[in-house]
């Protein structure tokens, strides 16, 4: 279709009588452009500025050398990978199996589905609030179930090395449904007479599981990893609804660090923690979209 | 055969039982500590209430704050209303063009449009944005924000449908004399339902439950939206725990009247593309 030999002239008059206005991009694009792009690039130079009410100085790499240096910024950078990593870990496992469990000859499996979905489309900040009481550590209802069986609950969002895990597990509570629908879509799809052939050849349950379904899998786990991992990086509402980054910094994220700093008024410090975040979700994405696409082409 | 059965009815049970436990009991217990008397809830126990209070709870609820919540639903349905409308009318028109009108700089906007899903917004840069418009602090600039969030996660539904509509379609309307506005508004677009239904129903919900950028760029208790108000309650209200939960009960029934009536658009929306990858 496209002629690149008689190349500007003919291409701009075709283009004035197409019926696929190129003007359908504007408002879609003024929007996009004003309100995320623009911001977007304006946090590059804001990152290297001493930012607040008295105005803007540009401090070169400053900020971002507080990041390193300074104990309460620097855990946060460190938590944002465990969160991102622990979360869509959990989330692929735990959907996996929810997914074929799902999909095998089981009674209430429409009933199943429903209620480990269902916590997707709830508010983050109620589910937050809830597992906050939930697991309290003295009469919340998680360590009141666990005496019963003699086991002492630890505090899961007052212990500063439990409070980051605590926050990640009810994030795969809540999120591990999307993971499971994605699979489920996946295990669907694949032909059932794959299974017929490998039961014909005698190949046993966990046979047909290791060898047919998981490899089919690929895709649907590719979209769950690159899902999770956006959100997971990303994420505040939860943490912010449950420990606020406490107890002290210890489950301070970077989009955590982001909302204290401009709360304080440290805006430079905060669009240089905009940033970091925004060098350490492309150091995942980058490789991972990669592979994922060279994974593609070599099948 | 019949064992496989009996092996299916008897993990069914389990499951049943354990998804009760990990999935049901929390709801339960947001609806039981909304139905209990201020003092019972207190206790934040996992019972019964003595006495049932969840419609004084309701009320209570309402008139907190002089009618706070109310006016928070207004908010939330106006904001959730107007940025999905506009996202998916202007997502639309790009996915059509996009779809349809390859060109050198296509694989350009599709880096845009996968840098909308994966970027995280940078926020205060934003508000200076905003603020230089005019629009921090109002309700139009929090939808123009969620307009410009949502539009990649629909302009990459929107194309892909559309590339499952016959072009001779478009020039049939063509012949019969339509210009491009009124061959997309009146001859594609409606063509376009179910995965509009869908955008629309999977953005509602993530705006309807958006923390994040409602505290950021509608601070305050004037245009507060219903998940502002969990946290503004929270901070000001810990005693009142019965009052907490009522609100989070009522902040969780839209999602779920909507999860009743459109599980299966909602799936669709969300599982589209898991098995292309």
């Amino acid at each position: 279709m496209a002629t690149t030999a008689t190349a500007a002239p003919p291409r701009r008059r075709r283009g004035h009588r197409s019926h696929y206005p190129l003007w359908f991009y504007l408002p879609a694009g003024v929007v996009y452009g004003v309100l995320f792009i623009a911001p977007t690039i304006a946090s590059f130079y804001f990152a290297f500025t001493r930012w607040n009410l008295s105005g803007t100085e540009f401090i070169g790499f400053e900020n971002f050398a507080l990041f390193f240096s300074e104990p309460y910024l620097f855990q946060g950078l460190v938590n944002t990978f465990v969160y991102g990593v622990l979360t869509s870990g959990l989330k692929v496992v735990l959907g996996l199996l929810l997914a074929v469990f799902l999909t095998s000859q089981i009674i209430a499996r429409g009933y199943l589905r429903s209620v480990v979905f269902f916590p997707t489309l709830v508010s983050t900040v109620g589910v937050g609030i809830t597992f906050t009481v939930l697991m309290d550590p003295g009469d919340g209802l998680v360590n009141q179930a666990l005496a019963l069986f003699g086991v002492d609950g630890p505090g899961w969002l007052t212990d500063p090395s439990l409070a980051l895990i605590s926050v990640a597990l009810v994030d795969v509570w809540k999120g591990v449904g999307l993971a499971t629908l994605i699979y489920i879509a996946g295990v669907v799809a694949i032909p059932q007479e794959y299974f017929e052939a490998a039961r014909v050849d005698g190949a046993t349950s966990a046979q047909r599981l290791r060898h047919i379904t998981l490899p089919l899998m690929r895709p649907a786990t590719a979209t769950v990893i690159v899902l999770s991992l956006i959100g997971g990086l990303r994420s505040f509402d939860l943490i912010w609804a449950m420990t606020q980054g406490g107890p002290g910094f210890t489950s301070d994220v970077v989009a955590s660090v982001i909302f204290k700093q401009y709360q304080a008024g440290f805006w430079g410090l905060s669009s240089a923690g905009n940033v970091v975040l925004f060098l350490i979700v492309a150091a995942f994405m980058v490789p991972l979209y990669w592979k994922l696409n060279r994974k593609e082409v070599d099948r | 055969m019949r064992r496989r059965r009996t092996a299916g009815v008897l993990s069914g049970t389990i499951a049943i039982i354990v998804s009760a436990v990990v999935f049901l009991v929390p709801f339960a217990f947001i609806v039981l500590t909304a139905s209990k008397t201020r003092g019972e809830a207190a206790l934040r126990e996992f019972t019964l209430p003595t006495e049932w209070a969840i419609w004084e709870n309701f009320l209570a609820v309402i008139r907190e704050r002089d009618y706070m919540l109310l006016g928070a639903f207004v908010n939330s349905t106006i904001l959730t209303v107007a940025s999905v409308a506009v996202m998916v009318v202007l997502a639309a028109m790009v996915g059509y063009v996009m779809q349809r009108r390859p060109n050198r700089l296509t694989p350009w906007l599709n880096a845009l449009v996968l840098a909308g899903l994966i970027i995280p917004p940078a926020v205060v840069p934003t508000i200076w944005v905003l603020q230089g418009l005019g629009l921090f602090r109002t309700l139009h600039g929090l939808v123009l924000i969620e307009v410009a969030y949502g539009l990649s996660f629909c302009v990459l539904l929107f194309r892909a449908f559309v590339a499952t509509i016959p072009r001779e379609l478009d020039e049939a309307a063509v012949i019969d004399g339509a210009g491009p506005v009124r061959l997309f508004f009146q001859v594609v677009f409606p063509l376009l339902r179910s995965v509009i239904v869908t955008a629309v129903i999977v953005q509602s919900v993530a705006v309807f439950n958006d923390f994040q950028n409602p505290l950021y760029f509608l601070p305050g208790d004037d245009h507060a939206t219903v998940q502002l108000t969990l946290y503004n309650f929270r901070s000001q209200y810990t005693t009142e725990w019965n009052l907490l939960f009522m609100d989070i009960l009522l902040i969780t029934i839209p999602p779920l009247v909507m999860y009743a009536f459109f599980n299966r658009q909602i799936v669709a929306g969300l599982t589209s593309g898991a098995i292309k990858g």
